[in-house]
């Protein structure tokens, strides 16, 4: 039934940009201070007071329209989208309609090894609302307090066209958005903090139907997951009900992350009528081409510029290279245990190994990571002088990535020490050896079991301290001389 | 009978105070009898702040430094923020609001340590050609107290035509500093748009509002523009342009000025009288030396119905954040969030506001838009092109302020278009956002006429400069009102 339906959609992304002050006046935009400290008679819309744009906010728009292959006009306006709601104080946002200061980008996303490339129709500036706190549910409540530190911040809203065909290519032009902000150092991009914010218009159509089917906005997508199972789920109602003969109704839903489905908040006739017009308050902006190239100038690498780089300079396969630069803290992770160790390919290895399994293990982001470059730069040196095997590198890696602790404290806690010497071997070998005829009987018949058992019973004895390769080339000499 | 301090212009009072013949006290004081004594009639002040301003007033004599305006009262529009004095836009939704800042404008004038008196009446939001919209109460010319003062400003004309302040600051969005100049005989400058900051002035229609002077005289109000005027960082759309000192362009010379008089503004409805004080006034500056000639502004009589999408659009949204959430009045009965909406903004704004409220709702909806507000800002670029293209060979453009005098309280209430009439010859001034200045040019009947001079955008000094050589070859800006009823 589901295949022979076409599913599309287009993202809406808020990204808080990444400023010291406000948008449109001089507060503070850090998150997590005391209700209402962060706020002046500009923000909280008191009467008389005028906007004066935050000129970095431009920068940021502009490097981020850079980032995603956006045009940037030379004019772009603010107009004021009108509407009531006790969280904007001014009952109008200050907001880009027809002129945004973005226009025309694209954004290349990888799905199961297809590229595919997403449009992006546009990115205007915008100033963020302030917070609603209810006691309980919002229908039940019986006041609520209006939080206005968030008011004001500068948010851009990133559109993409209706491009993408599946929940997948959905989640994945959303991580690719993510990391590209975070490359360009325009946003935190934290969706549990509202700084990465996103939206999904989603339709279906039977396949080879030229024109979109109705489609529907889903709100509150708190996260990848959200957005991924909340598209799954609307195809999966928007397919059933054409099946059973029901009309698609144009309308605003929510998801809701406890009952993991979406339900209407508003139908298209209940939809505000925001009345657009330019805000008077602000003139209109002109974006010389010095500007642009200025911000041009001062654009930090991006991930196709860094993955270029650890091909060809480092000789790190493409599929390396494009995990490697999959978020910024990982690229910078990367690099600084290159500058110590130069095999590449052995530290994306433990990269993608070891330290991507820990990580997914236990939900975390490489961000709030315990073990910091140097420390696998300092175990991938005690594997290489031979002093702890490979193996044993899992085990300080491990404790790394609990404790935090740096390897050479591990390595002397836990008496992680190799054994590669032959004074301290031979003499092993012989013992075991001595003690089991029978056995070399059976090497000698050319059992090769018989050489594992050896190995495993010389390991057991020197608690798996014995270097691996070395207690080979031993045994083998030993057995091989009787 | 000696001159009482009151009565004096500033630049009397400056040089008094300079010769230190008198203090600011007495002159504080001077005018607050003044004002103790015909305030129940004229009615021009909402608040007044005689204890603050007493103080000030010593300090300034005690410190002794008459520099400027220091030690001169003022009073203010209540549509200008002043921090720690209640600021009510003339509105019940504000009638407990004291900012805690204060406008651009006002502080500038409180930097020269001038005085103020009080604040002053004004028709709601400044909307109204009357004041009659005040919330509180009318307020009543001076020439007749039957009679309006005109509005929005009306508080601020009729205060200084009633020797209650020797200055006050208005704002004009379609002629309220020029219309209730010319009905209350005094004289109102209405600045270019960008020219004055408009931060701290609670907005009406952002891109038409600018804050302008009402003075005694001609030398007074450039004297007060040159300390009000000039880029403020806080308000994005005040211009960067240099201020010149306006009073060096009093010189009465207007030898070889070329004035010109639009047919449009001299049509009918404007009252037989004033046309021929006008033609009067043209005459005496050909007269002077100056060249005077007739021109049309073809698209005039689409800047009324044009003004009226703009500045309600605006005004809609610009007074949709008294909600009752943050300060001004709230109905606490309200079951819910939105219902206190609602009742608060019932309740809180008079007719007139909700009147354009809803006609600037209506104008920005989604289908009229097109039709409407954008057909509007193409007409207000007509309109714009109309005056650039007459200023290409003249230099000051003349007309009659307003269709008639002063007309009677009550008589216009019933009838808003009627009322919109009134500002015919001023909108379309601020449709272009050009200098506008009304000054005394005669009576009618025993209520003052104004004339009209409309200048180059940021070219006040030529206004000023023509105006002072009128005011120089005339005597009606020293015409006093008898304060009874004509």
């Amino acid at each position: 039934m589901s295949k022979d339906y076409e599913i599309v959609i287009g993202l809406e992304v808020h990204a808080e940009l990444k400023t010291e002050t406000k948008i449109f006046c001089s507060c503070s935009t850090a998150f997590g201070a005391e209700p209402n400290t962060q706020t002046c008679p500009v923000c909280a819309g008191f009467p008389g007071m005028l906007p004066v744009l935050n000129e970095k906010v431009v920068d940021l728009a502009i490097r981020t329209g850079l980032a995603l292959h956006c045009e940037i006009p030379e004019l772009c306006k603010f107009d004021r989208k009108n509407y009531f709601y006790p969280d904007s104080p001014k009952a109008y946002q200050i907001s880009q309609f027809d002129l945004p200061v973005c226009v025309g980008g694209y954004l290349d996303i990888d799905v199961n090894g297809q590229k595919k490339r997403i449009g992006i129709t546009r990115a205007h500036m915008e100033e963020d609302a302030g917070k609603l706190v209810h006691q309980g549910d919002i229908t039940t409540t019986p006041f609520s307090l209006v939080d206005l530190n968030r008011c004001g911040v500068p948010l851009l809203e990133i559109v993409s066209e209706p491009d993408m065909r599946s929940a997948q290519e959905a989640r994945a032009y959303m991580e690719k958005l993510r990391s590209m902000l975070l490359f360009a150092g325009v946003s935190d991009c934290k969706m549990q903090e509202g700084s990465l914010r996103c939206d999904a218009n989603v339709s279906v159509r039977p396949f080879g139907q030229e024109e979109f089917g109705t489609r529907t906005e889903t709100k509150n997508l708190n996260s990848f997951r959200a957005l991924e199972r909340a598209i799954d789920y609307e195809v999966k109602r928007q397919i059933e009900a054409i099946e059973d003969g029901e009309k698609i109704i144009q309308e605003t839903r929510t998801w809701d992350e406890e009952k993991q489905l979406t339900r209407s908040i508003r139908s298209k006739e209940e939809a505000h009528d925001y009345r657009y017009f330019p805000e008077p308050d602000l003139p209109p902006l002109n974006i010389s081409r010095e500007w642009v190239q200025r911000v041009r100038d001062e654009m930090p690498e991006m991930p196709d510029q860094a993955q270029v780089r650890l091909v060809q300079k480092y000789g790190l396969p493409e599929y390396d290279a494009e995990i490697i630069t999959l978020t910024p803290e990982s690229l910078s992770f990367f690099d600084q245990c290159l500058k110590d160790y130069p095999d590449a390919k052995t530290i994306s290895n433990w990269m993608m190994g070891e330290l991507s399994r820990l990580l997914n293990q236990n939900n975390m982001e490489l961000g709030d990571c315990k073990i910091k470059p140097d420390d696998l730069v300092q175990m991938l040196k005690a594997i290489d002088d031979g002093s702890i095997s490979g193996k044993m590198g899992k085990t300080v890696f491990e404790e790394m990535f609990a404790t935090g602790k740096s390897p050479a404290v591990i390595i002397k806690e836990k008496g992680l020490v190799q054994i590669s010497d032959e004074g301290s071997l031979v003499p092993v070998i012989e013992d075991i050896i001595n003690a089991n005829p029978k056995v070399v009987e059976d090497y000698k018949n050319g059992k090769d079991k018989a050489f594992g058992f050896f190995i495993g019973q010389i390991m057991k004895t020197t608690k798996g301290q014995a270097n691996p390769a070395q207690v080979n080339k031993l045994l083998k000499e030993k057995l091989n001389s009787i | 009978m000696a001159v009482e301090l009151y009565e004096l212009t500033v630049h009397e009072l400056q040089e008094r105070l300079a010769r230190r013949e008198i203090s600011s006290e007495e002159i504080v004081k001077s005018i607050f009898a003044r004002i103790h004594n015909v305030e129940d009639k004229v009615k021009s002040f909402i608040t007044l702040t005689e204890e603050s301003a007493l103080q000030n007033a010593r300090e300034i004599d005690q410190a002794g430094k008459y520099t400027g305006i220091a030690g001169i009262p003022m009073g203010l529009k209540d549509i200008f923020c002043t921090r720690g004095v209640k600021t009510t836009c003339g509105s019940g939704i504000l009638s407990n609001f004291v900012p805690a800042y204060d406008s651009t404008a006002s502080h500038r004038l409180d930097e020269q340590q001038a005085v103020l008196v009080g604040k002053l009446n004004m028709d709601e939001f400044a909307m109204g050609s009357s004041t009659e919209n005040s919330a509180f109460f009318a307020t009543h010319n001076p020439w007749d107290m039957e009679r309006v003062p005109g509005g929005s400003s009306g508080g601020s004309a009729s205060a200084v035509a009633a020797d209650e302040v020797p200055f006050a600051l208005g704002t004009d969005t379609g002629g309220s500093i020029r219309q209730p100049a010319s009905y209350c005989g005094v004289v109102g400058m209405k600045p270019t748009y960008g020219r004055v900051s408009r931060w701290g002035v609670i907005a009406f229609a952002s891109s038409l509002d600018q804050v302008g002077v009402f003075s005694k005289d001609v030398r007074d109000n450039a004297l007060i523009m040159n300390i009000i005027s000039g880029h403020d960082p806080l308000d994005s759309t005040s211009a960067a342009i240099e201020v010149p000192d306006y009073t060096s362009y009093l010189d009465g010379d207007v030898k070889g000025l070329r004035i010109a008089y639009p047919k449009e503004y001299f049509q009918q409805g404007v009252d037989a009288s004033i046309k021929e004080l006008i033609k009067k006034a043209l005459l005496k500056y050909e007269e002077l030396g100056a060249v005077v000639e007739e021109v049309s502004l073809p698209h005039s009589e689409y800047a009324l119905p044009a003004y009226y999408l703009v500045a309600p659009a605006e005004a809609s949204a610009n007074l949709a954040r008294f909600d009752g959430v943050r300060y001004g009045y709230r109905d606490t009965e309200a079951e819910n969030v939105v219902s206190m909406f609602s009742e608060s903004r019932a309740q809180g704004f008079g007719d007139e506001v909700k009147r354009r409220i809803m006609l600037g709702t209506y104008a920005l909806s989604s289908g009229y838009y097109d039709a409407y507000y954008l057909k509007a800002l193409k007409v207000r670029r007509l309109i714009a092109n109309d005056f650039e293209k007459v200023f290409r060979d003249f230099d000051v453009i003349v007309s009659p302020t307003t269709p008639t005098t002063a007309f009677k309280l009550g008589e216009q209430s019933g009838d808003p278009l009627t009322i919109y009439m009134n500002d015919i010859l001023t909108v379309p001034i601020n449709m272009a956002g050009l200098p506008g200045m009304s000054i005394p040019c005669g009576f009618d009947q025993g209520l003052p006429v104004g004339m009209q001079l409309i200048g180059k955008a940021f070219d006040e000094a030529t206004l000023f400069k023509a105006a002072y050589a009128f005011e120089q070859n005339t005597a009606y800006h020293t015409m006093k009102p008898a304060l009874g009823v004509k």
